[in-house]
């Protein structure tokens, strides 16, 4: 088996929108990517965006209702991973506002306003793309510094 | 549940010890938890020791600027201490530490509290 960076590969998950799902999402995330053997520092950088993705999807795409579909594709294309997380809820009406930090649509659930913050400080690339009353979906891309590269 | 929360009261300071994982779905039995015992005891004070925690995201960031709210508009003075790394760049990115002073361990945490206090 050869180990080539020029290889390719990719995953895709589905599940309820449901919170005991999140740790399931950061987990199954986390377990895909170590094939590339990255840090610890940059394991805990995707675990957490992978958790504000999903906490994003479940409370303001869902409103909390597990009916809803969270769907995550992970793919890795030599050293670079890229991750897209989606739902098909509300969708977010003014994107500049939900960007700034600090900024919560649902301060009564005690918010922090700081997952975009987060995404977009843990991350290369971040990009979100939104349709009010048809979904969210997040693009994120980083680079992770391979240990095994490190070695060579 | 994957996350534990361990109380101690020490006079008017309550500590609390939270061990595992910090996010959305367990936010809020740490939110409960902790303004129960802050109402039920004479607690003046808050000391967070997240020694065991081995993550947290935005939704923990919320609960600790939630409980800081509480704890402040009673009087009283709240701190962090034992954290590591990856916590501690969430801590320091969300600007919690212009508000709340962070300590290495819980005895360094207390009596910076009582100097305070």
């Amino acid at each position: 088996m050869s180990e080539g960076k020029s290889q390719h590969n990719f995953m895709t998950l589905q599940f309820a929108a449901k919170s005991e799902n999140e740790s399931f999402a950061r987990v199954a995330v986390a377990a895909f990517i170590s094939q590339l053997d990255p840090t610890m520092d940059e394991l805990s950088d995707l675990k957490t965006v992978v958790s504000e993705a999903v906490t994003n999807c479940i409370i303001h795409g869902y409103d909390s209702n597990p009916e809803g579909i969270v769907k995550i594709e992970a793919s890795i294309d030599g050293d670079i991973i890229t991750l897209c997380i989606e739902d098909d809820g509300r969708g977010i009406e003014d994107l500049e506002m939900a960007k700034q930090p600090l900024y919560t649509s649902k301060p009564e659930l005690e918010r922090s306003g700081m997952g975009f913050t987060i995404m977009e400080n843990f991350m290369d690339e971040f990009e979100v793309v939104s349709q009010p009353g048809s979904g969210t979906s997040i693009k994120m891309k980083k680079r992770i510094e391979s240990k095994k590269a490190l070695y060579n | 549940m994957n996350l534990h929360v361990d109380m101690e009261h020490h006079r008017h300071v309550l500590i609390v010890r939270l061990s595992g994982e910090l996010d959305h779905h367990t936010a809020d039995s740490v939110r409960l938890q902790l303004d129960e015992a802050i109402q039920r005891r004479q607690t003046e004070h808050l000391v967070l020791s997240l020694k065991d925690l081995e993550f947290m995201d935005s939704s923990g960031l919320g609960v600790i600027l939630g409980r800081y709210k509480f704890i402040k508009q009673k009087g009283g003075k709240m701190a962090v201490c034992d954290v590591k790394p990856q916590v501690y760049r969430l801590l320091e990115m969300s600007g919690l530490f212009k508000i709340m002073p962070i300590y290495e361990n819980e005895g360094t945490a207390l009596s910076g509290l009582e100097v305070v206090s």
